[in-house]
């Protein structure tokens, strides 16, 4: 909206571009897209909505660059000697470690947290009408919450802005991703990934596997130059013989320090069934004093509490990658006269800015009764209702000459364009246009809304 | 600030017209449950037995699917044993349960809400959030 300016546009060249813009529309509609390809969040998908990542993915290839060469460096250096001297089992241990480790990792990096999908327009507009009943009366009322009781306990559910709904008790929103994540543990750069519902047990299970592996491995590498320095000979001279196994102790133990301490802390966790979000914003210590704790969703059991985070039922994932976009959620490709909004790029306000003022424009020269639609005196919203998707609506802040109208019409588009601010984020979601009941309404108040910011200034 | 008020409330009354939510229940967790609150919109339009009746059972079904029973529990143990790769080639109980909602709602909206110009919409459509309750437009008013 800040880049809206007013721009000379050549008629000529009006009556090519929205034939072309209507043919790559079509073409694009024909091709179903899968609804990974629309997704609002900032995630990455790959094999085609199969695996699903942040699009910050941090540090994954570091943390699996670590994994890898430690693991080559033992199993290449350390392991034929250690299989010599002491047992054969060694490797097979490392490999099943190994194994568990990297299938976990992966699990955890390309497994959907439990991401929630975004309202549609028509659920935010219901909560929103819910809310506004039960009293203010300004455009943006302070951030929303509502109480809700869960066994006995006073849960504030927060209204998420950008998700368009009350979050889901334990729902937090996840500001790298700019997801809605359910039972939100944390967002960890090492597996590149939110840390959530779904994915909770693939993360436990990878910290606790690379404990194990990290101190396996470092174990067996002390063995190893003990052993070495045993047949008579010193520490340095058994070191200068696998310089390796320096670089994988040195590895190691660096990191078991905080891998032992992150598969503690969440063991701690898993017991008392918390989440590190939980935890960190202490929702429930104040209450530890008192019995187990105030955790409402505890069942008062560590061996229960263990059960139903790790062995629980696996929930679906929510967000239906794979699944194709309805075809009429796509670009509305059909009657010329209605306002084409650039389908998926439509993110940026001055690209819709510029495309509106086009349309706009396109319409007052085509349009031969514009005139008739400036009518003095008479409440601006009637041509709104009446004259539906077609060019009315448009007219009267950009095409009015007379200057009382154009003062009403300023009057009536400056509170709007608050209003329809909002609309025009809600239509660049593209869910918007699949629910939205009444199309016509809301594109008119979009175009109503857009203009004025650009219409008025050339006018004075 | 009248225009814009007659506005928001046309497009609101469109919305209602169209649309009912049942929200969902948190009082017992996170657990899926939705509300059995009998919404004002459809008094004229059915039987307020009937819908907490459809409620009731979707909500029972949804707690079977997340319920931590003995199946559930043997196979979250075997997913762990085999490094989660199980979940490659077997189907969830969830999704099992899931597929049992999506044949309950279908068979509902054959027998009761479609004969009355209502049609209910599977919540996992919804990512859990809602259960839509679509009114047939030529019927409001």
């Amino acid at each position: 909206m800040k880049n809206c300016e007013y721009q000379q546009i050549d008629p000529r060249a009006l009556s090519v571009a929205p034939l072309s813009a209507q043919s790559h529309a079509e073409e694009k509609a024909r091709r179903p897209r899968r609804k990974w390809e629309v997704f609002p969040g900032k995630n990455r998908f790959f094999c085609d909505g199969r695996l699903i990542l942040a699009r910050q993915s941090g540090v994954l290839p570091l943390t699996l660059g670590l994994i890898v060469v430690t693991c080559g460096l033992f199993f290449a250096f350390d392991c034929p000697f250690l299989v010599e001297h002491l047992t054969v089992f060694i490797p097979v241990i490392g490999g099943v470690l190994v194994v568990f480790v990297v299938t976990s990792l992966l699990r955890t990096s390309f497994t959907d947290p439990g991401i929630l999908p975004r309202a549609t327009a028509d659920e935010a507009a219901d909560i929103e009408r819910q809310i506004d009943t039960s009293g203010s009366s300004t455009y943006r009322p302070p951030p929303r919450t509502k109480e809700i009781l869960i066994n006995q306990q006073v849960v504030k559910l927060k209204y998420c802005f950008t998700c368009k709904m009350f979050r889901p008790p334990r729902t937090s929103h996840c500001s790298l991703c700019d997801n809605c994540v359910e039972c939100f543990d944390h967002h960890c750069p090492w597996v590149g990934n939110c840390v959530g519902k779904r994915n909770y047990r693939f993360f436990y299970s990878f910290i606790i596997s690379l404990s194990f592996l990290t101190s396996f491995i470092f174990g067996c590498v002390i063995t190893h130059i003990t052993l070495r320095s045993q047949a008579g000979k010193s520490i340095v001279q058994a070191i200068q013989e696998s310089p390796a196994s320096v670089v994988e102790l040195v590895i190691c133990f660096f990191s078991i320090w905080s891998i032992l301490g992150l598969s503690g802390f969440h063991t701690y966790l898993v017991a008392s069934n918390l989440t590190t979000n939980e935890d960190i914003k202490g929702s429930w210590s104040s209450k530890r004093g008192a019995e187990d704790s105030g955790n409402p969703y505890s069942h008062n059991n560590i061996i229960i509490n263990c059960c139903v985070t790790l062995c629980g039922p696996m929930p679906p994932s929510l967000i239906d990658r794979r699944g194709f976009v309805p075809p009429d959620e796509a670009v509305p490709a059909a009657p010329a006269s209605e306002m084409e909004l650039p389908p998926f790029t439509a993110k940026s306000d001055a690209n819709m800015c510029h495309q509106s003022t086009k349309d706009v424009l396109e319409r007052m020269l085509n349009s031969s009764d514009f005139h008739g639609l400036c009518p003095a005196g008479t409440p601006k919203t009637t041509p709104l209702v009446q004259e539906g998707p077609a060019s009315a609506p448009a007219e009267p802040p950009a095409g009015c000459s007379r200057p009382h109208e154009r003062g009403a019409a300023a009057r009536l588009c400056r509170p709007l364009s608050k209003h329809s601010r909002r609309d025009s984020l809600h239509s660049i979601n593209p869910a918007f246009r699949l629910a939205s009941p009444s199309p016509s309404l809301s594109r008119s108040a979009l175009i109503l809304g857009d203009a004025p910011n650009m219409g008025f200034v050339p006018l004075r | 600030m009248a225009e814009t008020h007659s506005l928001q409330d046309m497009r609101q009354q469109a919305s209602i017209a169209a649309k009912v939510f049942i929200q969902r229940d948190y009082t017992n967790g996170t657990m899926c449950q939705f509300q059995t609150k009998f919404p004002s919109e459809l008094e004229t339009r059915m039987d307020k037995q009937q819908f907490e009746e459809t409620v009731r059972i979707l909500n029972n079904l949804y707690a079977e699917a997340e319920k931590l029973g003995s199946q559930s529990f043997f196979e979250g143990c075997l997913a762990c044993l085999t490094a989660y790769t199980v979940f490659i080639c077997m189907e969830t109980h969830y999704e099992k349960v899931l597929k049992k909602i999506a044949k309950y709602i279908q068979e509902q909206n054959d027998k009761i809400y479609a004969p009355r110009g209502l049609l209910l919409t599977d919540p996992i459509e919804r990512g859990l959030r809602v259960i839509t309750i679509f009114e047939d437009r030529s019927f409001s008013r």
